[in-house]
């Protein structure tokens, strides 16, 4: 077993992930690529949203995917940078959204 | 950035047979990824055969303005490796007699050959149907003697063909040096004036971009659709075709590949976008590399491995295209640069 629970090198095995259950595997594909194909989004535009949400999922393998993506793509470093504040500005908003929720409590309990 | 070749800088990387080594060794040799040889032949595409020729590709010198990052050539302005005119005459006899239809010039920055403007004049009355020449752009603007450049283009009809890595400035110096990106703009825009690039004029300037990192090209056409976009809004310049080129693991390239130990995520992908339909037609099945000594290869980058083409005929004075037909492409791990996604050529995708 790997020492770390995370490997670069385990990005290029995503496809072996079929080995085991291959028909759900092959789909999940087919709908991956269908996903970012150009569409009513351009496939640059999935790429920067990708990029955002992999870091608000903070996954390491999809971040390097979509960084490395959006190079190929010749998205700039501050468009990169742009689209994650996006995320995080919505991560950040999502937890002080609740708030309201604690004043609500505060306000019934000790209004 | 550097500012020597490899060459000057005494790199052992300079070496040819030291890359040769670097890209059968490791990962290649313990059988992690197939040798070029193995993948080519599981879908019977080995050995690979040279076709009709159709591209003459001369390399008039590794002489530049420019030191690049990604440079293939290790061109710089210590290289001192320029075309003679003798050499010359022995190429414009093979012009007159081949049935190439595009004859292409680069370098180095081609224009540096003090009998560049000499060549171009007499290749040009051979009457070849697309004659290109390979230009940085930047030496339009990098001395008076070569500011009447794009009006000596005009006149002899050659077709354009420059290195743009990006629409900003940024990424353009990080590949190709301070202040490139502005003399590049101010190129293209005199180009633009006397009606090169223009919509419908039959003054071909096209750009070629190449990543400005480990990383590979994505869809040719949708940059060639962001270029257009960008370089219009921005500044006013139009251009043709855009030909998106990879980037091969050999010179400057595979010393930054290695230096930034990017080296073999490098050729992992390079292998994982193998493309057996770009094989059918990778250039050197229909090109001839010619030498600033005259030698022939099978393309630009086996020149600079100094890997001469398998074949009786090694010069351009012995130059006979019928037993030139059908040779045996010389290969090796590099070769992955241009069957990778959508294939490369300098001519920009194939697949």
């Amino acid at each position: 077993m790997s020492k770390t629970y995370y490997d670069p090198a385990d990005l290029r095995k995503f496809g072996k992930i079929t080995e085991w259950n291959e028909e759900l595997g092959n789909k999940f594909f087919e709908y991956y690529g269908k996903v970012f194909e150009d569409g009513a989004l351009t496939a640059r535009e999935k790429s920067l949203i990708a990029l955002a949400v992999a870091h608000t999922e903070q996954c390491p393998y999809c971040i390097d995917a979509y960084t490395k993506d959006g190079l190929q793509r010749g998205v700039t470093k501050e468009e990169m940078m742009e689209a994650i504040h996006v995320g995080a500005a919505i991560k950040s908003g999502a937890t002080l959204v609740h708030g309201v929720q604690m004043m609500n409590k505060v306000n019934k309990l000790d209004g | 950035m550097a500012t020597k070749s490899l060459q000057k800088r005494e790199s052992n990387l300079a070496n040819s047979n030291r890359q040769l080594e670097i890209l059968s060794n490791g990962i290649f040799q313990n059988g992690e990824l197939p040798t070029f040889k193995n993948k080519i032949s599981e879908t019977n595409q080995f050995p690979l055969k040279a076709k009709k020729l159709e591209i003459l590709q001369i390399n008039v010198g590794y002489m530049c303005n420019q030191v690049c990052d990604h440079c293939h050539v290790d061109a710089g302005p210590d290289r001192k490796e320029i075309m003679t005119r003798d050499t010359m005459l022995q190429c414009l006899e093979v012009i007159k007699n081949t049935e190439a239809h595009t004859l292409d010039l680069t370098g180095g920055a081609p224009e540096m050959n003090p009998d560049f403007r000499w060549f171009v004049e007499e290749a040009a009355k051979a009457g070849i149907k697309d004659f290109i020449v390979r230009s940085n752009l930047t030496i339009i603007r990098a001395n008076k003697k070569f500011y009447d450049l794009p009006e000596f283009f005009k006149k002899h009809n050659v077709h354009v063909v420059s290195s743009m890595p990006h629409w900003t400035r940024g990424k353009t110096d990080k590949q190709r040096g301070n202040g490139v990106f502005d003399a590049s703009i101010k190129a293209l825009q005199e180009l633009n004036a006397i009606g090169y690039g223009m919509p419908n004029s039959n003054l071909k300037l096209d750009l070629v971009y190449n990543p400005s990192g480990a990383f590979l090209p994505s869809d040719q056409a949708a940059m060639e659709k962001d270029f257009k976009k960008a370089l219009l809004e921005d500044f006013d310049i139009q251009f043709h075709n855009l030909f998106a080129i990879t980037n091969l693991p050999i010179s400057r390239f595979l010393d930054y590949l290695i230096a930034s130990e990017n080296y073999e995520d490098y050729m992992y992908s390079l292998v994982e976008a193998y493309n057996p339909t770009a094989v059918k037609n990778v250039m050197c099945t229909n090109t001839i590399s010619i030498s600033w000594d005259g030698y022939l290869f099978d393309c630009d980058f086996n020149q600079m491995l100094k890997l001469p083409v398998n074949s009786k005929v090694k010069h351009i004075s012995e130059y006979n295209e019928e037993l030139l037909v059908g040779r045996n492409i010389v290969i090796s791990q590099h070769c992955y640069g241009c069957t990778a996604g959508a294939g490369s050529s300098c001519q920009g995708s194939v697949a």
